[in-house]
């Protein structure tokens, strides 16, 4: 009993402190969110509703214009999959490592944000940590920044002081940070590459507004090639 | 506001957030099941978190324009900050914090 006290308490700590680069980009880019709502006349209970129930960065940003036009229910499904689709990847690398973790699974899918995805998918857990338990909790802390820094950009409605300018860096800050330790932990560094040239080549050929799919569908193709590459050199050497 | 554009709003935010949860749950819905996972998926599972990296930090500085001035120097800057300290170091909250309060401070400059 007391050991699995022990535990819990070491998986919340640690998942307090992984969350902690988060706590800063979430609170200011949910402040920039609740801002452009409300001078929409969408006030803090519309803000609370949609990072509640949505909990997806870009996506609200987009849902911002999609309720100031009226936009039709289609197109609103349409826009939602071309804007999260990229979400389809973190659902298959997580398939094995989310098996077991019972009732918390659900929320832990729910909230599979481009940040918890890259918090929790190399699956390493600090010392004494449940996993299960630790990736509940990275999610939950981050979902309440998150609302957090909604709710306040709503209610505060005004452009953010000058002083913060260029925080909200820290969310690319942080997949660089976990890109390089990627690559300082493998020797395999053809994923990473076909990653990263896949969407740059994407975003040079189709523009800022429209790569992310194209991105997708080109990073699977070369994974299907590197495959078949790779089974055909082990076949060779046998 | 009127009570049909707030049912419109209200159903907007719906589908927003049904569709970005089945986008999140369709792979454990399709290949999750007890059948287990087919080889090719489960091997995309394991490589697919170095590419989506790789891809995320694309993404995040899509909308730098390295054509005109500064030329997403800031950017690359506070990147090479990043990498460098991350390095040195391996300290995921050293190397983010320092890295953003660099990319701030060079900002505030400019």
């Amino acid at each position: 009993m007391q050991k699995e006290n022990n535990t819990f308490k070491k998986s919340v700590k640690a998942a307090f402190i992984s969350s902690i680069p988060i706590m800063a980009g979430y609170i200011m880019l949910g402040m920039g969110f609740g801002i452009l709502l409300s001078e929409q006349n969408y006030g803090p209970l519309w803000a609370l509703l949609m990072s509640v129930t949505m909990y997806a960065g870009s996506m609200q940003y987009v849902a911002v214009d999609l309720l100031a036009s009226g936009a039709t229910l289609i197109n609103t499904a349409i826009m939602t999959v071309m804007v999260n689709a990229r979400h389809l990847f973190y659902g298959i690398s997580m398939i094995d490592k989310y098996r077991g973790a019972g009732k918390k699974k659900f929320y832990m899918i729910f909230g599979l944000t481009d940040e918890n995805y890259s918090l929790l998918c190399d699956a390493k857990v600090p010392d004494g940590a449940d996993k299960h338990t630790y990736g509940f909790f990275v999610t939950l802390f981050d979902h309440f920044y998150w609302i957090t820094g909604c709710v306040l950009g709503a209610v505060i409605g005004t452009v953010l002081p000058f002083e913060f300018k260029g925080v909200e860096f820290v969310l690319t800050a942080l997949f660089v940070a976990i890109f390089t330790e990627q690559w300082l932990s493998t020797k395999d560094h053809v994923p990473a590459m076909i990653g990263a040239g896949s969407t740059a080549l994407c975003l040079v050929i189709f523009g800022s507004e429209n790569f992310l799919i194209p991105s997708m569908l080109a990073i699977t193709l070369a994974f299907m090639v590197l495959r078949f590459v790779r089974k055909e050199k082990k076949t060779d050497g046998e | 506001m009127a009570n049909e554009q707030i049912i419109h709003s209200l159903l907007i935010i719906a589908v927003c957030a049904v569709v970005t949860f089945a986008l999140r749950g369709a792979p454990f819905l399709i290949f999750g099941g007890k059948r287990g996972t087919p080889a090719f998926v489960s091997w995309l599972g394991k490589v697919l978190p170095y590419a989506v990296m790789g891809m995320l930090v694309v993404y995040c500085l899509k909308d730098v324009s390295f054509l005109s001035a500064p030329f997403g120097l800031p950017e690359l800057a506070a990147c090479a900050v990043v990498v460098l300290l991350h390095v040195w170091k391996r300290n995921s909250l050293l190397s983010i914090g320092v890295g953003t309060v660099f990319y701030m401070a060079i900002v505030a400059f400019i």
